[in-house]
């Protein structure tokens, strides 16, 4: 585990007393991407929102790390500003709210109190980063998610996540909903943002977004924990083989058949 | 209809709650009776027809009964005996702030209206209590014909103008407070534009109530004449007092033939005062009249603003924006009367809700039978914040005879724990999240109301609801 990074450590949680993670362990240091990949009903998603903190959500035990502090006791909009960004799988709608105006707001509540955004430079920076993820100008002035469709909203994702530069990322698959030219764009923008100071954790359900994002490492995901971790070829072992076998070497049945 | 008693509360209303010590010249004392309207009509020095009418207004205000048969019962808190029904310093509005005395300019300033004055007016007038300590109009605009001055100038400087519409929009009897108001009315505008003349910038009326257990009861006349254009806007403020303040006002307009006539509201009482007023307009042919209407704060408001479209294609507007914060209750609305063809009414309203704050629309359109090519299109919004926020609504749709058009919408929403979630998610803090749903929810409608006070209302809300999320 290192101070650079996003840890998970053995983390347990609940919604309404039912146990949805269950000793998760994982560790995302910056300047890498890593995937979670899983059946439906493994966790997935639920993972990135309580690592958001999601207020649904009860951590029973284990800890989240952001650059080695915890951030369990946080606000979902104070671990916002300590830079952690979810990319959410369903993004809400915010009636009359424009696009610029809620970036805006995002990125002026990251200023000191009494510190103005400086408009002019803001929107060339937004401008600069739509052109670049094939955002249509009159974008800016649509309500955040409102009428969009389903790629749309993906790319509003990421722009935002753009816009907003945060230290670790969390996608929340991302490419559901997406047609191959979408994910191609939306691959390309997360692809522009990756580096050094960021890091990544996509979750995915399917192989094929990978083959546009690769990430460093793939995890497999299942009844609330990692069972199985590997390099960029278990995606694709998994996408060819499905997932029984991985869960039956390596998952809690198939440890206890072992 | 609820009856509790409301909750004291305190929502930082910064701006208007501040008071300085005044010394009153004149001072009608507490309580209303038949020698209060002598003392105001022998202050003012009011002409014989005046004085008469106000004494019928007071006879018909004993007369009607309070409205809490379809009104809250929360009406029936007003204690009309302990109240103070005229308070000035004098009566002679100064034509400059140097002018005004210093501890009421001081007050004005603090608010900012000399300086907007500069900046997009074109006249003002400034109310203090009773009286108006300042009224002013740009010398292009006078030159052009147009009169803007208070009721009481206008009563008497130009009575043949005055006397033609005073009352006949609104009778003194067409309401328990607008016959008060017609007994003990005091300050307000009087506004007349001449034929063709448009009045490019907003003209602007600042009412402030200063004094505690006092009743603040402005009557405003404006007439748009023939193909004439004008904008006014009021605002108002008041300190918080433990006691409760009435405003009660009444407002008539007058659009001639092909005349367009814009009125603004945004008004930021404190919650100590009962806000009580009639407004209706009186649409010639072709004519357009347009309320817009802001309400926040306030103990109570019953508001609804009408129009009656008198002459054929005349057209009605009402937009208004209820913010109803915690203990607050807006009772507003619309009434659009067509009487003749090819008559077009619009009301758009959205209101809002906050802790146990309620907000009541309440529309009425008619149509007559005998009439044709009749159209009017009603929204109404209704946004809830908290769960024990309440709102209701009460259209009243009496339509008519063939070949008219009527469309009502509604609708009530809230905002979901997953919008704040994610609004959270990207960094804004629950309460500006909710500024910023909220501000979403009326943004159609801020758009409509000059940029400097949709600045203002912007400002107004995001306090609103840094009161209301812990």
């Amino acid at each position: 585990m290192s101070a650079s990074s996003l840890s998970i450590c053995d983390l347990h949680a609940s919604i309404g007393g039912k146990p949805i993670l269950r000793g998760l362990t994982l560790d995302i240091p910056k300047g890498e991407i890593h995937a979670i990949m899983g059946k439906n009903g493994a966790g997935k998603s639920t993972l990135a929102k309580i690592i958001a903190g999601h207020p649904d959500y009860t951590v029973t035990s284990g800890d989240v790390l952001l650059d080695g502090e915890s951030i369990l006791g946080l606000e979902p909009d104070v671990r916002a500003r300590l830079g952690l960004f979810l990319a959410f799988q369903y993004p809400m709608e915010i009636p009359g709210v424009t696009i610029a105006n809620f970036i805006r707001a995002a990125l002026q509540a990251r200023l000191p109190q009494g510190e103005e955004l400086e408009a002019t430079e803001y929107y060339a920076k937004l401008y600069a980063k739509m052109d670049a993820l094939s955002v249509p100008r009159n974008f800016t002035s649509r309500s955040v998610n409102e009428g969009f469709s389903g790629g749309e909203k993906k790319r509003c994702e990421i722009l935002q996540m753009a816009m907003l530069e945060p230290s670790y990322a969390v996608l929340d698959e991302t490419d559901s909903g997406l047609d191959i030219d979408a994910l191609k764009i939306v691959s390309a923008g997360v692809n522009a943002l990756r580096g050094p100071n960021i890091g990544m954790l996509v979750i995915t359900h399917y192989q094929r977004l990978l083959d546009y994002i690769v990430p460093d490492k793939v995890h497999v995901m299942s009844e609330g924990r990692i069972i199985h971790s590997g390099d960029k070829d278990l995606a694709l072992k998994l996408e060819a083989d499905g997932y029984d076998w991985v869960e039956k070497q390596f998952g809690e049945s198939g440890s206890k058949a072992a | 209809m609820s009856t509790e008693t409301k909750p004291e509360i305190d929502i930082d209303r910064s701006v208007g709650d501040f008071r300085y010590e005044m010394d009153y010249a004149y001072d009608a004392g507490v309580g209303l009776t038949e020698a209060t309207i002598d003392y105001i009509s022998d202050v003012k020095g009011d002409p014989d027809w005046v004085r008469t009418f106000r004494k019928e207004g007071y006879r018909k205000f004993l007369e009607k009964p309070m409205p809490t048969n379809w009104a809250t019962k929360d009406l029936e808190n007003i204690v009309f005996e302990n109240i103070r029904y005229y308070l000035a310093q004098g009566q002679q509005p100064k034509r400059s702030w140097d002018e005004v005395p210093d501890d009421i300019k001081k007050t004005f300033e603090r608010l900012g209206i000399p300086e907007q004055e500069r900046k997009f007016l074109a006249g003002v007038e400034a109310q203090f209590d009773s009286e108006a300590a300042y009224s002013n109009i740009k010398a292009a605009v006078g030159e052009q014909g147009v009169i803007f001055v208070g009721s009481t100038e206008g009563l008497k400087e130009y009575p043949e103008i005055f006397k033609k519409w005073f009352g006949k929009v609104i009778p003194s009897g067409d309401n328990k407070f607008s016959a008060l108001n017609s007994a003990v009315f005091s300050g307000g505008s009087f506004i007349y534009v001449p034929p063709g003349v448009k009045v490019k910038h907003p003209l602007q009326a600042y009412f402030r109530i200063n004094a505690q257990n006092f009743g603040q009861f402005e009557r405003t006349l404006i007439i748009a004449d023939e193909g004439a254009e004008v904008m006014y806007m009021e605002g108002c403020t008041a300190p918080k007092f433990e006691t409760s303040t009435l405003h009660s006002a009444v407002v008539e307009l007058v659009a001639m033939k092909g005349a367009k006539i814009q009125y603004i509201t945004v008004q930021n009482w404190s919650s100590n005062v009962f806000n009580l007023v009639t407004k209706r307009g009186l649409a010639h042919e072709d004519a357009e009249i347009k309320w817009i209407d802001c309400n926040i704060g306030s103990r109570l408001t019953m508001k609804y603003p009408g129009v009656v479209m008198k002459g054929k294609g005349a057209r009605g507007e009402v937009v208004s924006i209820a913010l109803a914060g915690d203990g607050q209750h807006q009772d507003t609305g619309a009434k659009m009367i067509h009487a003749a063809d090819n008559t077009t009414s619009n009301i758009v309203s959205k209101s809002i809700s906050l802790g146990s704050g309620r907000a009541t629309y309440r529309g009425m359109v008619h149509v007559p039978k005998h009439l044709k090519g009749c159209k009017n299109n009603t929204e109404c919004d209704a946004l809830l914040i908290n769960t024990h926020s309440r709102t209701d609504t009460y259209p009243a749709i009496s339509v008519r005879g063939q070949g008219n058009a009527v469309q009502h919408e509604a609708s009530v929403s809230q905002i979901s724990a997953e919008q704040i979630f994610y609004m959270q998610q990207r960094g804004l803090s629950e309460g500006a999240a909710m500024s910023l749903a909220v501000n979403g929810f009326v943004n159609d409608l801020v758009q409509q109301f000059p940029m400097e006070y949709s600045v203002e209302l912007k400002r107004l809300i995001d306090l609103e609801m840094e009161g209301s999320v812990g």
